[in-house]
């Protein structure tokens, strides 16, 4: 192989997100002479960013002081929180939990955030390469993480090089930063080499689905923010919607389906356009136009699956270690400070020795470590969770329990040991008609020439073993229909649509066998999301 | 030999085009903004005519806000040595563009002028033509190859009919089809490189241009929503349909 260019840096943090972002910026603001750069897979910064966005502003106001005089281009101060328990035909106001009252809050859009930020961040010397995928770790002699090698392009589908082949230059630096966001392709292999998941519980996600709607003029009241639980899910499976009204009459609604479900026949995405059709909820659709749509995995694990979060010549950050809170459902403005204080340290040292200590002593992880035990008392289903937070949140989790968390992929049932509960979805009428339709509003591009980026390891276990075990539910978890069985005359395979893919992650995670590996596509590949 | 490259700040080809829901254009809040297409493809042919020794340097211009700097580096990271941005908030047409980029071909003095055959944004097809005629130059259009030799450009063209080959002197116009290249990618490093590369700015004013305009755009509507398909059970029944509707 040949030797590949190189090019140096004091510190190189992968995914230019709200804690890439913010780490690059704050290293900046700190000490000017830092070389710093931000690798982004996406064609552009904020393409490859899906959220709420409901965001706790302090975080921003300590990264940049005055940005409430210029503010992001989607930025509308909560106003009213609204709680729901739904039924298939009705629904209940339930009292809002204190964790989501949103008061002094914002509603924004955390694509078009980030893409705010990138030209600040440049303008402090912050050199952002989007379209660029960070593809592999360098490795130093010792072994430690010394910096990381940006994906070839040109490569098509069998391996060949293109006429337009050009291969990816290494970058080095003493301090690479992961900042990939949940389940993070290189933080994933890092956490593996590194074992720094070794004394902490599995990490846990779930998949979230969201749309941009233009409603009709005066339905949506801007500020408004709306979070349902109970139908389309059944009670043992935790998740919820979120509605949450723009300005413009744009509304932004997505819904979150916890990925240690247990029903192999379940569909998120399904459950997502069921919800759309609540009684309550389609009104404020019927008319309207949908705009943009995707899908990406959130962090669930919380405090007792954080791992250790530096390693010889790395460190991970945001939503890459997972410091989302989930009763909050807001992860942005923990991303913000990991990133900030992960730059504080590194200005001093340019080492990751002691980051992982300081983080754990932060207000960061104290917040994590107050709501801990809200989500995995869902575990048990609906009534017994919601009792369990209000017993923590009477507590401020005080109490000596720490429940604990399992990993999402063994939580499925197979189809002999489970009984479905009966769903009793409606037929559907709203858009997006399916998956493919979709994928569309998420803008979705791959060149369709390159090498499959979703490695099945073995597919004959497709074939054979899990469809008999679990009917295949890759054809069913993944948002963006990028999985599917077909007959021909060979007989019955996987067929892999990559080019459908949204970067969403959830293959990666829920597969029970663990035999689906996501890596990069070639950089600048991927969904177009437009103010998601 | 020096080579210009027109280059336009367009909504990315990937991009759901919306149209404002008051009709007045189309919606770029957010949208991904990339260059031509075409453009991308007339400048990959400027950078290998450079490679192969028969030109000295390629300049990439653009005409537009300060946004339109981002595709101008794009292009220096692809291989052009130096930008000049014609600097205007107005959208200009067709005419005005031409008329502009004339003010630059006789500062710099081509050899010859690389265009897109379109942008995809309004798909005018006329820059190109019109500079020429303004320049009193030759144009071929639609270039699937270009080879040059003695002052002379070999253009192949794909007009409706199939290919066309013709020989134009120097220095000419020549506008790119989607089959001339395939445009490459950045190298990382070259992106470093473009941020020293000069980019020269010219207000659209002191070159003496008027954006005026010689069409008026009274309405933007998106292309009407078809109507669900019906499935019928037989032959007959469907003449029997396409009877009812008038249609037969």
């Amino acid at each position: 192989m040949s030797e590949r260019e190189v090019m140096e840096y004091d510190v190189i943090v992968v995914g230019a997100g709200p804690a890439g972002l913010a780490c690059a910026m704050h290293l900046k603001q700190l000490n000017e002479a830092l070389n710093v750069c931000v690798i982004e897979k996406a064609a552009e910064v904020g393409a490859h960013i899906l959220s709420g966005a409901v965001i706790e502003p302090q975080a921003l106001d300590d990264l940049l002081p005055g940005w409430r005089d210029h503010p992001p281009p989607i930025c509308v101060p909560a106003e009213k929180d609204e709680f729901w328990l739904l039924s298939k035909t009705g629904r209940k106001r339930l009292p809002n939990p204190p964790q989501m009252n949103n008061h002094g809050n914002f509603i924004m859009s955390l694509g078009a955030l980030c893409a705010w930020l990138a030209p600040q961040a440049e303008a402090l010397g912050v050199d952002i390469f989007p379209g660029y995928a960070a593809a592999d770790i360098r490795y130093t002699d010792t072994g430690a993480v010394g910096g990381v090698i940006i994906g070839d392009m040109g490569v098509a589908k069998d391996g060949s090089r293109k006429a337009t082949y050009v291969e990816g230059i290494e970058i080095h630096a003493p301090v690479t930063v992961l900042a990939e966001g949940c389940r993070g392709h290189l933080s994933k292999r890092l956490i593996q080499r590194f074992e720094l998941d070794k004394d902490c519980d599995p990490q846990t996600y779930g998949i979230g689905i969201k749309e941009l709607w233009r409603v009709e003029t005066g339905k949506a009241r801007p500020g408004l923010i709306q979070h349902s639980i109970g139908w389309p899910l059944d009670r043992q499976t935790y998740g919820g919607s979120f509605i949450y009204h723009l300005d413009k009459d744009r509304v932004a609604l997505g819904f979150i389906t916890a990925l240690d479900y247990r029903d192999a026949r379940l569909s998120p995405f399904e459950a997502f356009q069921q919800f759309k059709h609540h009684p309550s909820i389609r009104p404020l659709l019927e008319g309207g136009e949908i705009l943009s749509s995707g899908a990406r995995a959130v962090v669930e694990g919380g405090y007792q699956s954080l791992p250790k979060t530096e390693m010889p010549g790395a460190l991970l950050i945001g939503d890459a270690a997972g410091t989302l809170n989930v009763p909050k459902i807001k992860g942005t403005h923990q991303a913000v400070r990991g990133g900030m204080l992960a730059a504080a340290h590194l200005a001093q040292s340019l080492s990751s020795e002691g980051f992982d200590r300081k983080l754990r002593r932060s207000p960061v992880v104290a917040e994590l470590k107050k709501v801990r035990n809200i989500r995995p008392g869902f575990n048990k289903g609906l009534w017994a969770g919601l009792r369990t937070a209000v017993i923590e949140t009477v507590t401020g989790g005080r109490l000596p329990r720490t429940l604990s968390n399992h990993a999402d992929h063994r939580m499925l049932k197979k189809l002999d040991d489970y009984s479905p509960p009966d769903r009793d979805w409606v037929e559907r009428e709203l858009p997006p008609r399916d998956r493919l339709a979709s994928v569309y509003f998420a803008a979705t591009d791959h060149e369709e020439d390159q090498p499959v980026h979703l490695k099945v390891a073995d597919t004959d276990i497709c074939i054979s073993q899990c469809t008999e075990e679990y009917g295949n539910p890759c054809t069913r978890f993944c948002p963006a229909g990028v999985y599917e069985m077909v007959e021909d005359q060979s007989g019955r395979n996987l067929q892999i649509n990559a080019a459908n893919c949204v970067h969403c992650k959830t293959c990666d995670i829920k597969d029970p066998y663990q035999i689906i590996d996501w890596v990069t596509p070639e950089g600048g590949s991927g969904p177009n999301y437009q103010n998601l | 030999m020096k080579i210009l490259v027109g280059i336009k700040r367009v909504v990315d080809y990937n991009v759901r085009i919306r149209v404002k829901p008051d009709g007045s254009g189309v919606d770029t809040d957010g949208v991904k903004m990339s260059i031509n297409p075409f453009d991308e493809i007339a400048l990959e042919e400027a950078l290998r005519i450079k490679e192969a020794g028969k030109a000295e340097e390629v300049i990439v211009v653009s005409i537009g806000g300060d946004e339109c700097q981002q595709q101008l580096r794009t292009g220096l990271a692809m291989g052009a040595d130096r930008a000049i941005q014609i600097q205007t908030d107005q959208a200009l047409q067709p005419l005005a563009a031409a008329k502009a980029l004339l003010k630059i071909v006789q500062q710099e003095q081509p050899g010859l002028v690389l265009l897109g055959k379109q942008a995809i944004d309004d798909d005018n097809n006329q820059t190109g033509q019109m500079l020429a005629a303004l320049w009193g130059r030759p144009q071929a259009t639609f270039a699937s190859q270009v080879v040059l030799e003695d002052g002379t450009a070999t253009v192949t063209r794909e007009v409706d009919a199939g290919l066309e080959t013709i020989a134009v002197d120097l220095p000419a116009v020549v506008t790119s089809d989607l089959r001339l290249n395939e445009p490459r990618f950045v190298k990382l490093p070259e992106i470093m490189k473009a941020k020293r590369k000069p980019l020269d700015v010219q207000p659209l004013a002191d070159l003496g241009i008027e954006s005026g305009h010689q069409l008026s755009v009274t309405r933007h509507a998106p292309p009407a929503q078809r109507a669900r398909g019906v499935m019928v059970e037989s032959a007959a029944e469907l003449v029997s349909e396409l009877k009812n509707r008038g249609l037969l």
